[in-house]
């Protein structure tokens, strides 16, 4: 099992969510967050002073699958959030030792 | 068709029978006739009077009460919501609280001696005393202000422009004084200051009343009355207390621009209470003072707007509500004396001269007058008395007497050296009596919060609540 996270611009969190509902994901938790990479932050101006923001909105998905749904999960998401600029978002993969569905009981690949 | 036809008859009747009567002098009967036809005619006349009168004081009541109601809008929500979205917001509550109390404070101390203060028959510099608890103020008219309306209605609406003035200044001091510090200072404040302004200024017999002051100037809704005292003493609050800890390296921008917008835009609506209102009646010249209102207003936040968008490269939301109070506040003592193309020159001025107190004078001296109190109260408040003076119109409001020129472009220039007195008077006696009250203050209860109350917001400090409950 993988633990994909992906930081994304807040703009195309509904297309990266439609591509990946398409490749067959049914769970995903979402997160609206805060934070910058190699983009930085932008100023504002109130009456004149100015007051720089490098905390941007993002959002983050979190999911985790199977280890054969990775590459089209990745494309997925790849090929709806890319616009080329920067500050386009990242995406983190890392393993997961198990899962537990809190209704029943089911373990690993059959809770996800 | 019908009914025509009887008015017409009933006309001819009453036009034609002493008519008739005067053509044939020697019949006596027809004499007496004549006299009871012109007593009846003298009776209808007389009740058509009274009708007309009635009607009249029926409509000024009608537009002072909605006026009232207006100024109090300016307060709340008005500015508590202009001046809420300005600050951080763990301070939005102990913000629009301090606006709130106003509501509160004010109206007492004006219902026991603050309106006998200003409006009473005193000297040249106050009122007496003899309306002390509101005696006398009943239904009818005070005929030295406003012979159409019930005194209690001038009493109340005056009372609105009490409770606002006090509360602008709490823009300079917002996010670091103490709540009982605010509170016993705002009420002093509007004995001191503002009652004796207000008589100065309004009131019968005061030194800079137009009608028989010594120095007569003019200011129709209030600019040196409100805007000059509670911007002046804004800036002597905001030396006084010093600048909020971290200002201005620290990041304190408005935190809802949202709520100041709904706030500007509700602020600019009651001033047509505010302005108009102070014709004390519905009259032609209230329709002058709403025109000029607007038409300021909108020229201002235009004027402020392009200034920005050249200074800095774009114009701002909070750029433009600000233009539009600060063409308000300069149009408030000319909204009853100028014609309405004075009034876009007015507002034009006031958006650039307010935006470079703002941007450029208070970077210079670097003073922490947070939501620019001073900046736009006290600096539009003192470029609006002076174009008064210049602006005024005998066409629009003959104050000196029928053709008398009121102002500069009439030809009387020495009008321009009696708003100066008036200006002179106001920032004199909002520096001194302001001053006066903070070191009274700071030694009786103290004014300024600690440090780690104004690092925890006065929201939570000084009122053990939250604005935003964001967690459920």
């Amino acid at each position: 099992m993988l633990k994909i996270e992906a930081i994304l611009q807040p703009s195309k969190l509904d297309a990266v969510k439609d591509a990946l509902l398409e490749a067959g994901i049914e769970g995903m938790t979402i997160l609206e967050a805060r934070g910058h990479g190699r983009q930085k932050g932008h100023t504002e101006f109130y009456r004149g002073r100015e007051y720089t923001v490098d905390l941007l909105p993002k959002v983050k998905i979190e999911l985790v699958i199977t280890d054969d749904q990775k590459e089209n999960t990745l494309q997925a998401i790849i090929s709806t959030a890319r616009t080329g600029r920067i500050g386009d978002g990242k995406i983190f993969i890392s393993h997961v030792d198990d899962a537990i569905r809190i209704r029943n009981d089911e373990r690993g690949e059959a809770a996800i | 068709m019908c009914r025509r036809a009887i008015t017409l008859l009933f006309f001819s009747a009453v036009l034609g029978l002493p008519a008739l009567a005067l053509a044939q002098p020697a019949a006596p009967d027809a004499q007496a006739a004549t006299q009871a036809q012109i007593t009846a005619l003298q009776q209808a006349v007389k009740a058509a009077q009274t009708a007309s009168a009635n009607a009249q004081s029926a409509g000024d009541n009608a537009w002072m009460l909605t006026s009232a109601a207006l100024v109090l809008l300016m307060t709340g929500p008005g500015l508590a919501l202009f001046y809420g979205g300005l600050v951080r917001k763990k301070n939005i509550l102990g913000t629009m609280m301090q606006s709130f109390a106003m509501m509160g404070l004010v109206t007492i101390l004006w219902a026991v001696v603050g309106y006998s203060l200003a409006f009473g028959h005193g000297n040249w510099f106050i009122g007496g005393f003899e309306h002390l608890f509101l005696k006398g103020v009943g239904l009818n008219p005070n005929l030295d202000y406003a012979p159409t309306i019930p005194e209690q209605t001038l009493m109340i609406y005056q009372l609105m422009f009490a409770i606002i003035t006090p509360a602008l200044i709490t823009g300079a001091f917002a996010e670091r004084m103490k709540f009982s510090g605010m509170a016993i200072f705002l009420s002093l404040w509007s004995l001191l200051v503002y009652c004796p302004m207000a008589h100065m200024v309004w009131g019968v017999g005061g030194l800079l009343n137009n009608v028989g002051g010594r120095f007569p100037s003019l200011d129709f809704a209030g600019g040196t009355v409100v805007h000059i005292t509670s911007g002046v003493s804004a800036l002597v609050c905001c030396l006084y207390l010093g600048k909020r800890i971290g200002y201005p390296h620290t990041k304190m921008q408005p935190h809802s621009m949202v709520l100041s917008f709904i706030g500007a835009c509700l602020l600019w609506v009651g001033w047509f209470g505010f302005n108009a209102g102070s014709a004390l009646a519905a009259s032609g010249l209230a329709t002058s003072a709403f025109v000029n209102t607007h038409f300021a207003a909108a020229a201002a936040a235009i004027g402020w707007s392009i200034a920005e968008w050249i200074h800095n490269g774009k114009p701002t939301a909070l750029g433009a509500i600000s233009g539009a109070v600060a063409g308000l506040v300069a149009i408030t003592p000319a909204s009853g004396f100028v014609q309405p193309m004075s009034a876009l020159a007015i507002g034009l001025l006031a958006g650039f001269f307010c935006f470079f107190m703002v941007f450029i004078v208070k970077k210079i001296f670097g003073y922490d007058d947070s939501l620019d109190a001073f900046g736009v109260h006290g600096a539009g408040g003192t470029l609006g008395a002076i174009l008064t003076g210049l602006f005024a119109a005998c066409v629009i409001n003959p104050v000196f007497g029928k053709n008398a020129p009121v102002g500069g472009i009439d030809g009387n220039w020495h009008q321009v050296m009696n708003q100066l007195a008036g200006v002179g008077i106001a920032w004199t006696i909002s520096i001194v009596g302001t001053l006066l009250l903070l070191v009274l203050v700071d030694k009786l209860v103290g004014l300024r919060v600690s440090a780690e109350d104004e690092a925890a917001g006065l929201d939570l400090s000084q009122h053990n609540e939250e604005g935003y409950d964001l967690a459920t």
